[in-house]
C-alpha cells in the first residue's frame, strides 16, 4: 500500500485510540492518589512514540518487558500485569 | 475462502461457534490442551480432559462438518506443582496414538518459573522420546520476552527437537525475530487487546514474510474471538494482499506444520 492508502485505512482507527489514551492519562490524573508502577512504565513506553525511529512497536513492547534473564525461584501469582515492576 | 483454525479451545465455547467457524470456510480445528481457569486436584482430572480431547471434542465438530485434532499436555500455569505434572506426563502415552492427536502442547511457561522450565523440559523429552511435534506457549505480556529466551535455549540445548517441529506461539514484534531466526515456525494469536491484532499481524507479515508464520484465535473462556482467523483474512485483503497470499497464511502454512503428523489428514 502506498503510504496515502495506510493513512485512509487506519488514520480514523489511530486518532480514535490515540484520543483514549489521551482521555485515560487525564482520567488518572484527576484521581487521587500516586501512580504506581504500571503507570510509570506506561509513562516511560510514551517516550517511544516521538520522533522517527522505526520499529516503536517493538521497542514499546521491550520497554514493559521483564528485561533479567534467570528464572524465578517460584511463581507466585499466574497473572501478569503488562508492565515489569523492576522498571526505573 | 478457507482456513485452519490452528490454536482454539473449543472445550470453553459453544455450538454457535462451531457453527460460525465451519460457515467462514473453516476446515480444521486444532485445540491444544490448557487450563482450565483454575487448577485441576488430581491425575484424574487430566485423565478425563483427555478423554474429551480425544473423543467427545471431535465427535461434537464433526456435527458441524469441521475435523478435530489436539494436542496433550499439562499447561505452564500449573506446572508449579512438579510431582503433579509427572504424574500427567506420565498418563500422556496412553493418548499419543488417538487418531486425533497432533502432539505436545501447549507447553512453555507463564511467569517464568524454575518449575516451569523443568515441566517444559519434562514435555520436551517426552515429545522427542516419542517423535511428536510440539506447540509452545509464550507467556503473557512483561513476561514474554524473558519466557521467549529461556524457551528457545532449554531447546537448544535439548539438541533432539528439529525447529521444524515445534511452533512457538503468541509471539509479538519483540519476540517473532527470535523465533524465526532460531528456525522454528511462529504463531501469532489474535487477541482483542492483549497478544496481537489483526493490523499488527499483518504487519509482521509484511515486516518479516510468510514462511513459518501462521495466525490463530486461540478463543477460550477468556475475551476472545472465534472468527479471529477469517476477520484477520479481511485485513490483509483489505491491505492489498491477494487471494493466493492470504490462502498461504491462512490454510497452506498451517496444513504444511501440521501434516508432519501422521494423524493430520489435510494435505498440502
Amino acid at each position: 500500500m502506498k503510504r496515502e492508502q495506510v493513512v485512509d485505512l487506519y488514520f480514523m482507527e489511530a486518532r480514535a485510540k490515540l484520543i483514549d489514551l489521551a482521555a485515560f492519562l487525564d482520567r488518572v490524573d484527576r484521581a487521587p492518589g500516586t501512580d504506581d508502577f504500571r503507570m510509570a512504565a506506561l509513562r516511560h513506553a510514551l517516550l517511544e512514540l516521538p520522533g522517527g525511529k522505526p520499529d516503536r512497536a517493538k521497542r514499546v513492547l521491550l520497554s514493559l518487558s521483564d528485561p533479567t534473564t534467570a528464572p524465578l525461584p517460584a511463581a507466585t501469582t499466574k497473572a501478569a500485569s503488562g508492565a515489569w515492576p523492576g522498571q526505573k | 475462502m478457507r482456513y485452519i483454525e490452528p490454536h482454539a479451545h473449543m472445550v470453553s465455547r459453544t455450538t454457535d461457534d462451531y457453527l460460525a467457524m465451519a460457515t467462514s470456510g473453516c476446515q480444521a480445528v486444532c485445540e491444544p490442551a490448557f487450563w482450565a481457569g483454575y487448577d485441576r486436584s488430581s491425575v484424574a482430572g487430566f485423565y478425563d480432559y483427555f478423554r474429551q480431547l480425544t473423543d467427545y471434542e471431535p465427535k461434537r465438530a464433526a456435527k458441524f462438518g469441521l475435523a478435530h485434532y489436539c494436542w496433550l499436555c499439562l499447561n505452564p500455569k500449573e506446572a508449579e506443582d512438579v510431582k503433579l505434572a509427572e504424574e500427567v506426563i506420565g498418563i500422556i502415552p496412553e493418548f499419543l496414538d488417538r487418531p486425533s492427536v497432533l502432539g505436545i502442547g501447549e507447553i512453555g511457561l507463564n511467569k517464568n518459573s524454575r518449575n516451569e522450565l523443568a515441566v517444559f523440559e519434562k514435555h520436551v523429552d517426552l515429545a522427542a522420546r516419542h517423535g511428536q511435534l510440539i506447540l509452545i506457549h509464550t507467556p503473557h505480556l512483561e513476561d514474554k520476552l524473558k519466557g521467549t529466551r529461556l524457551i528457545i535455549d532449554a531447546l537448544k540445548a535439548d539438541g533432539r527437537v528439529a525447529p521444524g517441529r515445534v511452533v512457538i506461539d503468541h509471539v509479538e514484534e519483540h519476540t517473532i525475530q527470535l523465533v524465526l531466526e532460531a528456525g522454528f515456525w511462529a504463531g501469532m494469536t489474535l487477541y482483542p487487546e492483549s497478544k496481537c491484532t489483526a493490523a499488527r499481524a499483518a504487519d509482521m507479515v509484511e515486516m518479516y514474510g510468510s514462511e513459518r508464520l501462521w495466525m490463530n484465535s486461540a478463543c477460550d473462556w477468556g475475551v476472545s474471538v472465534p472468527l479471529a482467523v477469517p476477520r484477520a483474512a479481511l485485513e490483509m485483503r483489505q491491505r492489498g494482499h491477494t487471494a493466493e497470499a492470504v490462502d498461504k497464511m491462512m490454510y497452506g502454512n498451517p496444513v504444511d506444520f501440521l501434516s508432519q503428523s501422521k494423524n493430520f489428514k489435510e494435505k498440502p
